[in-house]
């Protein structure tokens, strides 16, 4: 157990930094909906499958027949993230206003806006899998996953330290995501846009007196979390280069475990509860065999809410309302 | 509008019905009980299946999902409803009480009937072994831990090679048969469809004899429900639901309650877990995923959380519309999906909500608290009469 750790420990790391980029930028939009609403956005998970098939679909028409590499790539990869971002920031703004913005009117429980985004994610699913997968692909290949067709990166070795290999294609993904996160970072702390965003999470009523638009700032919030989860799906479809229509199930379990590790709330916090839930995953999946891998996730949730209930770093967009 | 005209016509029809009730002396209660139950006794009929299921075998459609969903709705009401706890990962309970048939008839060979009584133990030991460390977080991040609880329950099984693994346990005994005795062929017998009928041989074919044994059940788990909740338990639980640091500063034990909510809910629902397992005879982890959990969670709502009427009608109808649109078979789900939506945004205190849950949704908060960044264009005042 503890041999196979420490054979495996470059590798996890590596594996579990890619992987915990993507949990992170999709903990961006259930920390900040759920700053802002105290909601969770079960349907987030819909928005990035959504992303997923939106770059897949860019992919194909692209029609790539040889993996690319150099600036091509560079390209490639900004195209998809712009696409899969719009297509899913669009997707996440359509679904607040369906399915929780009539509920905020009436001023419904948060109970019944966690059914009405239970529904919502069902609804998506099953939109894809039913409907839109069939039509699109003329088959209906429900429960297979649909790969894209040929391979479009280059997955070469940058650097090699022994058993440390930084592979091409991991290293994108972290550092896209890093990248986004202090974009997004930046954006909240120093726009006008992030400072009505963080307002109406610490006080709503307050906000709503100092002239802010909380319909306005909502749609924002849910656009900007719907993006990061867009980007994350271009760049999960860099690494598994394949998607299908419960893709984001387990992912955004994950990825709200990432949240609250960090602390929910909070977009480092977000960047920081990502990596570290990778991490913790490999190096368990390493010890443990992969079997276990999602359980060693949750019991780390577990062991952190008890010893620490607001995450690694607390909860800040909202200062930590009872 | 024409919303409103249907929500118009639900009043009317259910507030006569409501006062009528709610007149009504001890005696008479005791005698519409009893009608349902005989009611409920004859619903396997032949031709009540052939309306009511045309697609699919009524009597096993009887037994589970409808009579499954409600047993769980009503454990998970205790916990949900009641309590004001929001719980994701009910499943778990579920599988804890198949599991326990499985293992201890199969491997122990134990006797069904003892195997209720230690399943309804091991399941409510499972409530308070999740419960102890978790019950102190707030509502958000106990959702999350309880659904992470649920898929550590599934995998758990899932990797265990002693209890089936992937492949599950098969060749679950069924409970020993009671009496031979059946339902004489003469009338009044014969006309309610009932001749031949053997209520208390479990064999494999027939799954009436279940479905009687469910309805026990359900009938116990309602009595329990409904004492607890008159009970000092059940006023300390709506303390809670409704604000509970002022129920703690009333000097209510809150965790204990919620503690106690935990195990009570887990243990319907363990029952509920052993009965199916009994009557199905094989079980595989994959029978537990989350989506029932979330199903389960969807019928106590759209029923009208906290109100067992209500649980039981949202129970009922997750579980027999999709069956009754078995034509639109591909699309049950994705209509599953919409009406939920739907239904929230149309009624977000559910079909059948209790007095003292629609006071608190017209309050906004309706046990978990209202959304953040509300801009109520028209912020209603709760006044004596609402």
């Amino acid at each position: 157990m503890l041999h196979d750790f420490i054979v495996q420990f470059w590798p996890s790391t590596t594996d579990g930094l890619a992987l915990g980029s993507i949990y992170a930028l999709i903990a961006l939009g259930y920390t900040m909906v759920y700053g802002v609403l105290r909601l969770i956005n079960f349907a987030h998970s819909e928005i990035f499958m959504i992303g997923t098939f939106a770059s897949l679909g860019v992919i194909n028409l692209m029609g790539i027949s040889t993996p690319l590499g150099g600036i091509a790539l560079v390209g490639t990869l900004a195209l998809l993230i712009v696409v899969s971002g719009t297509v899913s920031g669009a997707s996440a703004v359509a679904l607040e206003y369906i399915a929780y913005r009539p509920l905020r009117r009436k001023g419904a429980s948060r109970l019944a806006a966690l059914i009405s985004a239970i529904g919502a994610s069902l609804f998506l699913q099953q939109l894809f899998a039913r409907i839109l997968i069939p039509w699109w692909f003329g088959l209906p290949k429900e429960k297979g996953a649909l790969p894209i067709q040929g391979r479009f990166v280059q997955r070469e070795d940058l650097l090699t330290l022994g058993s440390f290999v930084i592979r091409s294609d991991k290293l994108i993904i972290l550092v896209a995501a890093v990248v986004m996160m202090v974009v997004l970072d930046q954006f909240v702390v120093r726009t006008k846009l992030g400072r009505g965003i963080r307002a109406t999470a610490q006080d709503p009523e307050t906000a709503v007196l100092m002239g802010v638009n909380i319909d306005r700032i909502v749609s924002a919030t849910f656009a900007i979390g719907g993006a990061m989860a867009g980007v994350a799906a271009a760049l999960y479809m860099l690494r598994f280069e394949e998607t299908n229509y419960f893709v984001g199930f387990l992912l955004g379990i994950k990825a709200f475990t990432a949240a609250v590790l960090g602390g929910i709330g909070n977009l480092r916090g977000a960047l920081v509860g990502g990596l570290a839930l990778g991490l913790i995953e490999m190096y368990g999946a390493s010890i443990f065999g992969t079997q276990w891998q999602n359980v060693v996730a949750f019991v780390v949730l577990v062991l952190v809410l008890m010893f620490r209930p607001t995450g690694i770093l607390g909860e800040s967009l909202q200062k930590a309302r009872a | 509008m024409t919303m409103t005209t249907i929500k118009t016509a639900w009043t009317a029809l259910a507030d006569p019905v409501r006062a009528w009730w709610a007149g009504l002396g001890r005696l008479p209660r005791m005698g519409v009980y009893a009608l349902l139950i005989f009611g409920a006794l004859l619903l396997p009929n032949d031709q009540i299946g052939s309306f009511m299921s045309p697609y699919s075998d009524w009597q096993g459609l009887l037994f589970f999902p409808i009579g499954g969903y409600i047993l769980l709705a009503i454990g998970l009401n205790v916990v949900v409803g009641q309590a004001g706890l929001l719980d994701l990962g009910y499943v778990a309970f579920f599988a804890v009480g198949a599991y326990s048939m499985a293992v201890l008839g199969k491997i122990y060979h134990w006797d069904f009937w003892e195997i209720i009584a230690v399943g309804i133990a091991v399941t409510a030991l499972s409530g308070v072994i999740l419960g102890a460390p978790t019950l102190r977080l707030r509502g958000d991040y106990l959702a999350i831990v309880t659904l992470g609880f649920g898929e550590i329950v599934r995998i758990t099984a899932q990797n265990t090679a002693a209890i089936g693994g992937p492949n599950g346990m098969n060749g679950i005994p069924h409970p020993p048969n009671l009496t031979t005795w059946a339902f004489p062929s003469a009338q009044p017998f014969s006309a309610l469809g009932l001749s031949g009928l053997t209520p208390f041989k479990y064999a494999e074919l027939d799954s009436r004899p279940y479905y009687y044994l469910m309805v026990l059940a359900i009938v116990l788990a309602i009595i329990f429900s409904k004492r607890l909740a008159n009970s000092r338990v059940g006023r300390a639980w709506a303390a809670i639901r409704e604000d509970e640091d002022a129920a703690e500063l009333m000097g209510v034990p809150t965790f204990k309650f919620k503690l106690a909510a935990f195990a009570i809910g887990a243990s319907i629902g363990g029952l509920a877990g052993v009965l199916y397992s009994t009557q199905t005879v094989s079980i595989i982890p994959d029978d537990f995923p989350f989506i029932l959990s979330a199903t389960i969670l969807a019928a106590v709502v759209l029923g009208g959380s906290g109100n067992i009427p209500g649980v039981m009608l949202g129970a009922f109808l997750i579980a027999w519309v999709p069956e009754r649109i078995r034509f639109l078979a591909e699309y049950r789900v994705l209509i599953f999906g919409a009406v939920l939506v739907l239904m929230m945004i149309l009624r977000p205190e559910g079909l059948l909500p209790s007095r003292m849950r629609k006071a608190e949704f017209a309050e906004g908060t309706g046990g978990m608290g209202s959304m953040g960044g509300e801009v109520s264009t028209s912020k209603k005042t709760v006044g004596a009469g609402e």
